[in-house]
């Protein structure tokens, strides 16, 4: 059987080929999730309008999933700036916490300053300690050859424990009884939302032009290439005469950093103190949106936002169809095993890729022989 | 402060070594047979969850404590094996792909685990050690559980199995050199698969102690990071099952410090106490590896090398 293919719709093909292996991922979560639903008698359909619905479906889900989504771009960038030079760190959620907590002092400890001083202060202090948090993993591999992923879990579980005898014991509140919390922020320096009719807070545009940054720095600097250089081939990296060591190490601090912004944020906006509240999931989550973002900076805006509403969802399916809320978990999971065992197709997409791209060059023969 | 009675703290840090270590044996001889294989899986930790829940499920439903542990081992095989074959497609990351398990199989386990948050099942037996003795504490102290026991077992048997069995070998060849398995006409893949599959199956029964001894029931928070734990406690032990049973004991007894502090009197600094197994699990991996060489003992085709 022969197929005739014009050589547009074949150059098309080659652009659009690396997107394949997602596209595919997502359709197979989305089945096997209708499946698992199937098989526990609860309504396809209409859980899936809800998700839209709890996602997507009004001013209020949006405001919720963007709220969701603000921490979400800042812990992903966490895995993903890493990622570029090879390294997998999944400790963010630890470097959030301890940054949400240096931000949280910063104002008791500082004498009063306008507003927009002090939130530099608090954003300094706290992507200090997220970068200090995760360089450590990376130090520890490069120094000792400890295995980053291991050492940046490991790292996060002690930064938590650090965090509640914090705030339990030496920074809390006395006047926090039931919710130990560090003394609540001062009103003035609590950051607001983007306008009244849209409740989102100021930390949504830091998420996203964090990324535009990432964004630039990965594609369009030279050690934006460096880090990807070291990433790629670290034997290479070396004969080239590049500091290895530093370039692993400022990927890491970069990524701690945006982790701990992240912090500052839910801080400053949300929770108005440091408290467990803090320990909401979003490094966890974040590691999912790297991955399906492809540690592209761009595209975790994306990620992050259809993720955040996945999670947003998770209380209206909870309400509606009792459904209990490690479902937007499960969700998740499947979605995450998906992306890594659809990755297996890119050998072939790479080959494809070239394929198509000869026929698009090579008018004359638009015909493609299967078989 | 009353003066701190050291006999009873020794004899509380001895009992939990045994009582809290148990679980990390488990789990780390379930990766170490993994890695011998030449490959890591990190999602032993959801396995671990999804073994405590499926075991105090099907204890709970059955009444029987060790048709759990049974259940927890199938559905820790069920998901090695998952594991084990997605792994085998080319390009795809054992490690990143443990971290996607760990998301599922929390996911899975709490789902599934709502309904049984609340009934109480039936517990595992132990044996009482300490039934000479006198002294209450003394008695709780020696009475051991019977998984430690068939931990220490299996710990001998895998001893003896990867030196001087044909299985053992085979395992072995394949984690060290895979080609010359190949060419020998042993298929890499499927014996990493099946190594991954019983090492779900030793995760899932660890899981099944914590939710069916200690700490006894089970919640969502049960685990907290012992299966990873396990990962690094198989880098310290140099891939020898003999060290995992001493390297879980140690683990085990820094995990019971808090506790046993706790039992003489000292409460204060509860949370840095309960992270002393990730503080030493850290110290104990910057110590144990080196940069830009492979340790002795590690399979040659292990990723964690790179």
């Amino acid at each position: 059987m022969s197929i005739r293919i014009p050589p547009v719709a074949a150059r098309g093909l080659a652009l659009g080929l690396p997107a394949l292996p997602t596209v595919l991922a997502v359709a197979t979560t989305v089945v096997l999730f209708s499946v698992f639903l199937w098989a526990r008698e609860i309504p396809v359909l209409e859980a899936g309008a809800l998700i839209y619905q709890g996602a997507f479906g009004s001013t209020f889900s949006w405001e919720n999933t963007l709220l969701r989504a603000a921490p979400l771009m800042l812990t992903a960038l966490c895995v993903a700036l890493p990622a570029r030079a090879g390294l997998i760190i999944i400790g963010g959620e630890g470097a959030l916490v301890l940054g949400g907590l240096a931000a949280a002092v910063t104002p008791l400890w500082l004498p009063a300053l306008p507003a927009s001083l002090m939130w530099v202060a608090m954003a300094a202090a706290a992507m200090a300690v997220g970068g200090f948090w995760i360089g450590l993993s990376g130090w520890m591999r490069q120094r000792r050859g400890v295995n980053e992923t291991i050492g940046s879990l490991l790292l996060s579980y002690i930064a938590l424990a650090v965090f509640r005898h914090l705030v339990e014991g030496p920074l809390r509140d006395p006047a926090s009884l039931n919710k130990p919390s560090t003394a609540p922020l001062p009103d003035a320096y609590s950051v607001g939302v983007i306008s009244d009719t849209f409740y989102v807070h100021w930390g949504l545009v830091a998420g996203v032009v964090v990324c535009l940054l990432a964004h630039v720095l990965v594609r369009h600097s030279v050690s934006g290439f460096a880090f990807s250089i070291v990433g790629g081939n670290v034997r290479a990296a070396r004969m080239l005469g590049l500091p290895v060591n530093r370039l692993v190490l400022v990927t890491c601090a970069l990524g701690g950093a945006a982790a701990g912004l992240a912090g500052m944020f839910e801080v400053a906006a949300v929770q108005g103190s440091a408290n467990a509240a803090l320990i909401a999931g979003y490094g966890t989550s974040g590691i999912l949106v790297a991955f399906a973002a492809r540690h592209n900076p761009l595209a975790i805006i994306v990620c992050a936002i259809l993720l955040g509403g996945v999670e947003a969802s998770g209380s209206l399916l909870q309400r509606r169809l009792g459904l209990p809320d490690a479902t937007t978990l499960i969700l998740e999971g499947v979605l995450f095993v998906n992306l890594l065992a659809w990755e297996a197709l890119n050998g072939r997409v790479l080959h494809w890729r070239i394929h198509w791209r000869e026929r698009g060059r090579a008018p004359a023969e638009g015909v493609v022989q299967h078989g | 402060m009353a003066e701190i009675d050291y006999s009873v703290l020794l004899l509380a840090l001895l009992a939990g070594a045994i009582r809290v270590g148990t679980p990390f044996l488990f789990v780390s001889l379930g990766e170490c047979l993994t890695e011998k294989g030449g490959r890591i899986n990190l999602g032993l930790e959801g396995i671990l969850v999804v073994g405590a829940m499926s075991g105090y499920a099907v204890a709970y439903l059955t009444d029987s404590a060790w048709l759990g542990v049974l259940a927890a081992g199938c559905a820790g095989c069920a998901l090695g094996a998952f594991h084990g074959v997605i792994c085998s497609l080319p390009r795809v990351n054992d490690i990143a792909f443990g971290i996607a398990l760990i998301l599922l199989g929390t996911g899975l386990a709490f789902f599934f685990g709502k309904a049984f948050i609340q009934p109480q099942a039936p517990s595992l037996p132990s044996i009482e050690l300490g039934a000479w003795s006198d002294d209450a504490r003394v008695r709780s102290a020696l009475s051991v559980n019977v998984l430690f026991f068939i931990g220490v077992a299996l710990t001998l048997l895998m001893h003896w199995g990867l030196r001087a069995t044909r299985w053992g070998l085979v395992l072995r060849l394949v984690g060290d050199h895979a080609q010359s398995a190949r060419a020998l006409g042993y298929r890499p893949a499927l014996v990493r698969t099946l190594a991954t599959a019983s090492g779900g199956f030793l995760a899932g029964v660890g899981g099944a102690y914590l939710s069916l001894y200690y700490p006894g029931s089970w919640n969502e928070g049960l685990s907290s990071g012992q299966g990873l734990m396990a990962v690094a406690l198989v880098i310290f032990a140099r891939w020898q099952p003999l060290n995992c049973l001493w390297a879980a004991l140690l683990f085990g007894a820094s995990g019971a410090v808090g506790p046993a502090l706790q039992a003489v009197g000292i409460s204060s600094g509860y949370y840095l106490f309960a992270a002393m197994p990730y503080a030493l699990t850290l110290l104990v991996m910057y110590l144990s590896c080196r940069p830009n060489q492979t340790l002795s003992g590690a399979p040659g085709e292990l990723s964690l090398n790179r």
